[in-house]
C-alpha cells in the first residue's frame, strides 16, 4: 500500500469516526456536535446564565477599569481577546456561513446564533482554566491551554493519570487541527478568492494554485521561522480594520435590500423550525448551523485558551468573563451579518449555489450591491487567513512543545510541516485531507470537554466566586478604590 | 518642600531640561521626581508570541530604560545636590506624567521640546499636550 492510499484509509476511517452519526428523522446527527452543544447547554446553566449575567462585567473588563497602574506594560484583556479573536475570525465566518446556508438554508442561521450564545458558557470555562494552571517558564515567557490545566488541573483532583492521558491526546489532536482547519483551510478558500478575483477560470492562476500557496508558505514562514516579526506586526493592525471594512460592506448591502430585511429575519426564523428543500428538515439546518458555528468560534476546541492565557491577571475569572465575547463577537455578530448579506441579496438561493458554496457565494452576494467588492474581499480574506494561519501555528507549536519538552528541533520541524501544508491546502481540492483535518479539529473537543466536565466545580467555584466580589463590592474599580 | 516633574528620554532636550530643572531646584528648594515613560497601550495589536513574551520583555525594557536614560538623569540630579525620585513607567507618555505630577502634588512639570522622535522641527507632541492638558505650570526647554 503507497502512503497515499494509507493516508486515505486512515483519514477515511478517522472522519467516520469522529464524525459518527445517527439518524434523527431523516437527518445524520453526528455525535460529536451533540457533544459541544451538551457541553455549552451544561456550562451555561452551570455557571448561571452568565451569557446574560456577564457581558456588562466582561466589557468593563476590556476597557481595563478594574486594571492596575502597576499592570502597565503587561498583556491586558484587550490584548489577549483581540489576539484570539484574530485566530477566530477567518474563513469560518465568510466561507464557513455560506457553506452552512447553502446547505442548511436561512434557518442555519438562527441555530448557528444559538450555538454562539452556548459556546460562550464552553469558552468562558476553557479560558479560565487556561488562565489558572498557566506555566511560567524560567525566561518569564507563558504557556497555557488545555494541555496544561488538563494535566495539572486534573492532578489536583487525584486524576494525574487520566490527565496526563488527555493532555498528549489532545496536543496530538491539535498539531492535527492547526494543520488542518487553522492552515489548509485557511490557504485553500483564500486561493480560491484570488483566482476568481484574478480571471476566474480564465484568469493567469487557474492552473497554478500551488503559486498562491508557495507565496503564502512563504509569508506566513518569513514570519514564524524568519522570525520576521514585522510582517505579523502589520497584520494584526491592519485585520481590524478589514473587520470593520467587512461588517460596514455587509451593513451597506442589507441597507440596499432594506425592503427585503423582514423577510430575511423572517426565512431566518421559519427556516429554522420547518426550512424546506433542506435534507433532514429543521433538525438537518440545526445540525449544520451548530457545526459551523463551532467550526467558527472554535468553542469547546480549546484552542483559544492557548491565546487567552497570556493576560495579566491574579483572577484567573477575569478572562474568563472577557473570552465570553468571543464566541458573540465571532458568531452572534460577524457570522450572522455574513448570513443576513448572503439571505438579503438572494444568492442562496442561486441554482448554483450548493455548487460554488464557500467564499465564492459570499462574494457573489457582495457582487450585487458593490460590484467592486470581491476584491476588497480578496484582500480581507488573504489578511483573516494569514492571521488565523499565524495564529494556528503557534498553537501547534506550542502542542508540539508540550508533546516533546519544548524542544526546538521538534518545533522547528512542526513548523516546516505546517509550511509543506499551507502548499497542499492551496492545490487540494476538498479532499480525504481536509476532512483528516477538520476531524481533528472537532477530535480537541473531546479530551477538552472531558477535562473541563471534571473540573467543572473549579471553574464555577472561580467563576462565581469572582462575580459574586464584584457584585458585594468587594472588587472595584481602580478609580473608585479608596 | 514642593515637588516638580521632570519628564526624561534619551534626547539632548531632555538633559537641558533635567540641567535647568536642578538649576531652579537648588534655588527654590524643591524635590526632583524624574521620570521616564515607555510609550505603551493597553489596547494595541499583537501576536500571541508577542504576548507570551510580554512579561519578559517588559522586564527588559525597564531595565534598559533605568540603566540607559533613568541613571544619567539621576547623576544630574545628585551632583547638582537635590532631593530626587525616579520613575519608570509603561503608559501613554503625557497621561502617565500628569497622573505623577497630581500624584505628587507637584507644582510644576519640566520637559525637553522635542522628544526621541529626532522630528526636530516639530514641536514635541508629549509636550504639547502636556502645555494643553496640565493644571500647573509647564516649562518647555528647547
Amino acid at each position: 500500500m503507497n502512503p497515499v492510499d494509507w493516508f486515505n484509509s486512515l483519514s477515511d476511517w478517522i472522519t467516520s469516526t469522529v464524525f459518527f452519526s445517527v439518524s434523527v428523522g431523516g437527518a445524520t446527527l453526528p455525535i460529536i456536535v451533540v457533544w459541544l452543544v451538551m457541553a455549552g447547554l451544561f456550562f451555561t446553566v452551570w455557571l448561571g446564565f452568565m451569557q446574560v449575567r456577564g457581558p456588562k462585567l466582561a466589557i468593563n473588563l476590556v476597557r481595563g477599569i478594574y486594571s492596575k497602574p502597576d499592570d502597565a506594560g503587561e498583556v491586558t484583556h484587550f490584548q489577549a481577546l483581540a489576539t484570539a479573536v484574530s485566530g477566530t475570525v477567518g474563513l469560518g465566518n465568510i466561507a464557513g456561513v455560506a457553506v452552512a446556508i447553502s446547505l442548511g438554508g436561512p434557518g442555519a442561521t438562527f441555530w448557528m446564533i444559538l450555538a454562539g450564545l452556548l459556546g460562550m458558557a464552553t469558552k468562558m470555562a476553557e479560558c479560565m482554566l487556561g488562565v489558572k494552571y498557566r506555566h511560567e517558564h524560567e525566561d518569564g515567557s507563558v504557556s497555557g491551554g488545555p494541555m496544561y490545566y488538563l494535566k495539572d488541573g486534573l492532578a489536583e483532583r487525584g486524576m494525574g493519570g487520566l490527565g496526563k492521558v488527555l493532555a498528549v491526546i489532545f496536543a496530538v489532536c491539535m498539531v492535527g487541527g492547526a494543520v488542518g482547519g487553522g492552515n489548509m483551510f485557511q490557504s485553500n478558500q483564500a486561493t480560491v478568492q484570488i483566482i476568481n478575483v484574478t480571471g476566474g477560470d480564465d484568469g493567469f492562476l487557474a492552473g497554478a494554485p500551488w503559486v498562491v500557496g508557495l507565496i503564502f508558505a512563504a509569508l506566513v514562514g518569513a514570519v514564524i521561522i524568519g522570525g520576521i516579526k514585522s510582517i505579523a506586526k502589520v497584520t494584526e493592525k491592519i485585520v481590524p480594520f478589514m473587520a470593520v471594512l467587512y461588517l460596514s460592506a455587509c451593513l451597506i448591502v442589507i441597507f440596499a435590500n432594506l425592503g427585503s430585511l423582514p423577510s430575511a429575519i423572517g426565512q431566518i426564523f421559519s427556516g429554522a423550525f420547518s426550512p424546506e428543500g433542506v435534507a433532514g428538515g429543521a433538525i438537518g439546518a440545526l445540525i449544520i448551523g451548530f457545526q459551523r458555528a463551532a467550526f467558527s468560534n472554535e468553542a469547546g476546541l480549546g484552542s483559544a485558551s492557548v491565546a487567552h492565557s497570556a493576560v495579566k491577571t491574579k483572577e484567573p475569572a477575569t478572562e474568563g468573563f472577557v473570552a465570553m465575547l468571543e464566541p458573540f463577537i465571532d458568531t452572534v455578530v460577524i457570522c450572522t451579518m455574513t448570513a443576513l448579506t448572503i439571505i438579503i441579496t438572494g444568492a442562496w438561493n442561486d441554482p448554483d449555489a450548493p455548487e460554488i458554496s464557500g467564499v465564492s457565494l459570499t462574494s457573489r452576494s457582495f457582487e450585487t450591491v458593490l460590484p467592486w467588492f470581491p476584491t476588497v474581499l480578496a484582500i480581507a480574506v488573504v489578511l483573516f487567513a494569514f492571521s488565523t494561519m499565524i495564529s494556528w501555528s503557534y498553537y501547534g507549536m506550542k502542542a508540539t512543545g508540550y508533546l516533546f519538552g519544548d524542544s526546538p528541533v521538534a518545533e522547528n520541524g512542526f513548523k516546516v510541516v505546517f509550511l509543506i501544508f499551507t502548499v497542499i491546502g492551496s492545490a487540494a481540492a476538498l479532499g480525504p485531507v481536509i476532512n483528516f483535518s477538520d476531524s481533528m479539529i472537532f477530535l480537541m473537543s473531546i479530551p477538552n470537554i472531558i477535562g473541563l466536565y471534571l473540573l467543572a466545580q473549579v471553574i464555577r467555584k472561580e467563576i462565581h466566586g469572582y462575580f459574586e466580589r464584584v457584585q458585594s463590592g468587594e472588587v472595584v474599580p481602580v478609580n473608585q478604590q479608596a | 518642600m514642593d515637588t516638580i516633574i521632570v519628564g526624561v528620554d534619551a534626547s539632548d532636550a531632555s538633559t537641558r531640561a533635567v540641567e535647568f530643572a536642578v538649576d531652579r531646584a537648588k534655588h527654590n528648594h524643591w524635590q526632583v521626581v524624574l521620570v521616564h515613560v515607555i510609550p505603551w497601550s493597553p489596547f494595541s495589536f499583537q501576536t500571541p508570541e508577542e504576548n507570551a513574551t510580554r512579561h519578559a520583555a517588559k522586564e527588559k525594557e525597564l531595565a534598559a530604560a533605568t540603566e540607559h536614560i533613568m541613571k544619567p538623569a539621576a547623576e544630574l540630579a545628585e551632583q547638582g545636590g537635590v532631593p530626587h525620585e525616579e520613575y519608570v513607567h509603561h503608559g501613554r507618555p503625557s497621561d502617565t506624567v500628569l497622573d505623577l505630577a497630581r500624584n505628587h502634588q507637584a507644582v510644576h512639570i519640566i520637559i525637553g521640546r522635542t522628544g526621541d522622535s529626532g522630528l526636530r522641527a516639530v514641536f514635541g507632541s508629549v509636550a504639547s499636550r502636556l502645555v494643553q492638558s496640565s493644571d500647573v505650570p509647564v516649562t518647555v526647554v528647547p
